[in-house]
């Protein structure tokens, strides 16, 4: 027991000067970073580099700790993150089914819109994809015209029902009026890769999910969902410039629990804002097509998840939520 | 094949650089010890230590990476043989062998197969990368689900022979493996199964994990706990120089297992979504219906320590070929390793080979190197591995209980998942005692979600119609072999049963 | 209970659990069924595989009354008293351990099951014991938390609170 003592001792020590120092908060142990989804997706990319930036850059005096919990669409980190109301030492990395698995799943009473806005990171978008060997397909009217003489034989692939492509892909078929069939696949990787293998037909992946094909002519876009052409796909129109009524994003924000201390959430938001305008950041952006040029952070992004929630009601009810699941 | 000799010759060159040379010691080391801790497999290690590469530059940092997997790799066997417990899901298979192996005294045995034919897997299949790695990546472009499905239906029929001798008990444990395996949130209809009244914790599926640990680690334990009493210790195994030379010698036993298994193994792990647990399944089954003494196969014989150990480094070299030249993860590691190159500024996918082709080679020659290292490395600490056996039980029993748990604990994050653990322990054993044969359970655990799902997305695609799986080339020549080995038991019998009569 | 009694008892809770497993997957409403053009509902995988459950375990029922299993003729006990107590003795402290990892977190929950297991069931020598008592904790914290970052369960406030100070010194010197 000596050690012990001697230990905590110095440990004492050390922890009535450091805080003395620095007056303002700071995490005291390792900041659990729950992920919504499984490895090697986006939004786990995205974890996983801003860990290794805090930890590069020396940002936080404790490391954060990326953990998977992907269970039933963002079921499982989204209760997580509900249990652990007030703590200041966790925090999660969202996307969309921040607000989809919430409305789908309302039985789990998650109110997403209790929890502590920490900041945006990047708006992500998706586009249409088919692969390049389709020389029939140029365009959305050609594939409009190529998906409706298919007679419902037409092969999207996407990343699970009840997602944010399968979503995407049921206001497809309500505007464009055609119907599909829609194959969930494991991550957004794998989908890319059946399309590039003949497997299905036409996907609406992210950027980042086809960029390498796409740069080595596998496959082409044919329509962005954006509200205005984003680089690098200048020349890929947007559904609004072709008549088409659907804009659609990905957010990837990142938010603590409920009641989360304010000068935490201050201390959080500083910290991300930095990370925000860091170059490396900006450059994954770019590369990854994703849209960084505006930061919002606390009651800014507490309304913007407001009326994203209210459109994704609003979106899975016109489409109803039989279109994306299926008993 | 000039250029490819010459870049082979930049990229090895490339790995005897200090800071490399340094980085591939250290990967190897540190994934040696991570692989052999129940629980933590390659997956973990290198998810953990992913931040640690963003202070050395992008080839070193992949180089470590590599190396830990690997190391990892070789681990897995380690915990296999020693304690009985599969460290992750690619040594599943080495237990068969292993642990009966290591009961009988011969651990070092073991542990020298499971490091010789990791080594022979990991060079033929470093071999098959530097060759073929471009016509590779189109061929498995052309797997789509109906051939992921007739794949699985090849792996169940390479074990077909797994089970014990009461059928319906065999038949039962891997149905309980499959039924587990469904367990949660299905993607294809975006609705939870099985999750008992709405419990969240299940919504995430039973790890397979889970099942391993509480089954081989708690289980067997209980088990050795009850026909030892906790008195004896487990087993002394004296290493000595010419134990060692010995060892080596056996290597002709298993050669022909191992070059198999490694081929097979390599070509398994570079369809995405299949990687080393299939793998290594296929290739144990394969030796133990091919062998001409099947019968000691789960009986300590040294071809199925190596036969798998073989087939999941070769499959861990083959998950890299998807990774780097389409950009899609053969496996949840190279899923990480994946986002790793990306925070690195590489672009992983068809046009890596040609504009980043100092990464590439220099991966490549560290293969080479990391594979060697590991082998040294690996029957250097043989007696290290070898002490633990030589522990008292009731030292031991505890300390590997506590590894279990932490093990669970560090893999998922939830304490739910370690008194699943300790339940599907107990139920183990309870089952085992009645003479359930368990190994079809956690098989099944680990294929079921794959087979399911590919097998539901292949009917949604043809629209319902289950002859999409025989239209396909590739498929339907997966599942003729599939039927062709089912059979081949029952039809050597039977030409057997013919001779006999004849002679009779 | 002999061998004999176990192997029925176990057929029917085997045979009760899969029906249980069934009633579940239509308590969910799951489609069991084949869905015209689009293959296997949701349900029809865990159902069907559930009552194949059920009708390998009647298979073993009829079995045992046929008494073709080595099992069902034999009359040996299933459990004989000295492993009850071992094994059950083992199976609560591992159920105490996870329990108490909740209050007082695994570092100091440990501790407590190999002391009792190495001194109250191995009887070791105090030596040996308190090696491994300080030396397990101290080999996990190195492990798991200093060398691969994990943050393992630390209990109630009041004993996070201590490792909290551990921390600290630890990133004091690292740093």
């Amino acid at each position: 027991m000596k050690i012990w003592k001697t230990l905590t001792m110095t440990a004492a020590a050390l922890a009535i000067t450091a805080p003395a120092a620095m007056a303002e908060w700071q995490p005291r142990k390792p900041v659990e970073f729950i992920i919504m989804a499984g490895t090697g997706g986006g939004a786990d990319q995205i974890a996983r580099l801003l860990q290794g930036l805090i930890q590069k850059k020396g940002l936080s005096p404790r490391p954060f700790i990326p953990i998977n919990k992907p269970g039933g669409s963002g079921a499982e980190a989204l209760s997580y993150i509900k249990g652990k109301e007030g703590d200041n030492h966790t925090l999660l990395v969202a996307l969309n089914s921040f607000y989809t698995t919430p409305i789908i799943q309302d039985e789990l009473e998650i109110d997403v819109t209790s929890f502590a806005p920490i900041g945006r990171m990047a708006m992500d978008t998706f586009l249409l994809w088919v692969n390049t060997d389709r020389d029939d397909i140029t365009d959305l009217d050609s594939y409009v015209a190529t998906v409706q003489g298919s007679d419902g034989t037409w092969k999207v692939g996407g990343t699970g029902s009840g997602q944010e492509d399968s979503i995407l892909t049921a206001m497809m078929e309500k505007e464009l009026g055609y119907n599909v069939t829609y194959i969930p696949f494991p991550g957004g990787g794998t989908v890319a890769k059946n399309l590039v293998g003949n497997q299905i037909d036409s996907t609406v992946n992210n950027p980042s999910e086809q960029m390498e094909f796409w740069r080595a002519g596998n496959s082409k876009p044919l329509v962005q969902f954006n509200g205005e052409r984003t680089a690098p796909f200048e020349d890929v129109p947007t559904a609004k410039e072709l008549g088409v009524d659907i804009e659609y994003y990905m957010q990837r924000s990142i938010s603590g629990p409920a009641g989360m201390d304010p000068e935490a959430v201050a201390w959080y938001q500083n910290l991300f804002e930095e990370l925000f305008n860091s170059q490396e950041w900006q450059d994954y952006c770019e590369s990854d097509g994703l849209t960084c040029s505006e930061w919002i952070s606390g009651d800014e992004l507490a309304e913007f998840h407001n009326a994203q929630l209210q459109r994704h009601v609003e979106l899975i009810e016109t489409v109803g939520a039989d279109a994306i699941t299926s008993k | 094949m000039d250029s490819i000799i010459s870049l082979l010759g930049a990229g090895l060159l490339q790995s005897f650089e200090p800071l490399n040379l340094m980085m591939i010691f250290l990967g190897c080391f540190a994934g040696l010890f991570i692989g052999a801790m129940p629980g933590l497999g390659s997956v973990n290690g290198v998810a953990i230590l992913l931040p640690v590469t963003f202070l050395v530059p992008p080839t070193a940092a992949i180089i470590f990476l590599a190396a830990l997997y690997y190391g990892a790799m070789y681990g897995g066997a380690v915990s296999s043989i020693t304690l009985g417990i599969p460290g992750a899901s690619t040594a599943v298979a080495t237990v068969f062998d292993g642990r009966p192996m290591a009961q009988s005294g011969r651990a070092d045995q073991a542990l020298m197969a499971a490091a010789i034919a990791s080594f022979i897997g990991g060079t033929i299949s470093v071999i098959l990368f530097t060759g073929f790695a471009p016509p590779l990546a189109a061929f498995a472009l052309k797997f789509g689900p109906q051939e992921e499905f007739a794949l699985m239906l090849l792996a169940f029929a390479t074990f077909i022979g797994l089970g014990g001798d009461d059928i319906p008990k065999t038949i039962f444990s891997i149905l309980v493996g499959l039924v587990l395996a469904a367990v949660g949130f299905d993607i294809i209809s975006g609705q939870p199964r099985l999750i008992f009244g709405g419990l969240v914790e299940f919504q995430r599926g039973i790890p397979f994990l889970v099942l391993a640990i509480g089954i081989y680690g708690i289980g067997e334990m209980i088990w050795t706990l009850e026909h030892t009493k906790g008195k004896i210790q487990m087993h002394k195994v004296e290493v000595g120089f010419k134990k060692i030379i010995n060892n080596l010698a056996q290597v002709k036993k298993y050669l022909p297992v191992s070059t198999v298994g490694s081929v097979l193994g390599f070509f398994v792990g570079t369809l995405p979504a299949a990687g080393a647990t299939p793998a290594s399944l296929m290739s144990y089954g394969l030796a133990k219906t091919f062998s001409k003494d099947g019968d000691t196969f789960g009986k300590g014989n040294v071809a199925g320590v190596a036969a798998p150990e073989a087939a999941n480094n070769a499959a861990s070299t083959g998950s890299m070929l998807p990774m780097i030249t389409l950009g899609i993860p053969g496996s949840p590691t190279t899923a990480i390793l994946l986002g790793g190159m990306i925070i690195w500024g590489l672009r992983p996918g068809p046009l890596l080979f040609t504009e980043s082709p100092d990464f590439v080679w220099g991966l490549i020659g560290s293969m080479y190197v990391a594979n060697f290292m590991t082998v040294v490395l690996n029957i250097a600490l043989i007696p290290v591995f070898i002490r633990v056996l030589a522990m008292p039980f009731s030292v031991l029993a505890p300390i590997i209980f506590i590894l279990c748990v932490v093990g669970v604990f560090a893999t998922t994050d939830r304490m739910f998942d370690t008194y699943l653990m300790l339940g599907l322990g107990i139920a183990g054993y309870l089952l085992r005692k009645l003479n359930y044969p368990v190994a079809p359970a956690v098989l099944a655990i680990v294929l079921g979600p794959l087979t399911e799902r590919s097998m539901r997305q292949s009917l949604i695609s043809s629209q319902g119609d289950p002859m999409t799986f025989l239209e396909r080339p590739i498929s339907l020549v997966c599942i003729l072999i599939a039927v062709g080995l089912v059979s081949y038991p029952m039809i050597s019998k039977m030409i057997k049963k013919r001779k006999a009569e004849k002679a009779a | 209970m002999t061998v004999r009694t176990a192997e029925l008892i176990m057929g029917v809770v085997m045979l009760l659990a899969s029906f249980g497993l069934m009633w579940n997957v239509l308590n969910d409403d799951l489609t069991i069924g084949w869905l015209e053009g689009r293959g296997p509902g949701a349900g029809m995988w865990p159902f069907w595989l559930s009552a194949g459950m059920a009708l390998t375990s009647l298979w073993t029922i009829a079995r045992w009354f046929r008494g073709v299993t080595a099992e069902s003729r034999n009359l040996d006990p299933y459990i004989d008293p000295e492993t009850i107590f071992m094994v059950g003795i083992t199976i609560a402290a591992i159920f105490f351990l996870l329990v108490l990892t909740n209050i007082i977190g695994l570092y100091f929950s440990m501790m407590l099951f190999l002391l009792f297991y190495v001194k109250g069931i191995g009887r070791h020598k105090w030596g040996l014991t308190l090696a491994v008592v300080f030396g397990m904790p101290v080999a996990i914290y190195m492990l798991f938390e200093v060398a691969l970052n994990k943050y393992l369960p630390r209990g109630w406030p009041f004993f996070e609170g201590i490792f909290l100070h551990i921390d600290d010194f630890r990133y004091a010197i690292m740093s």
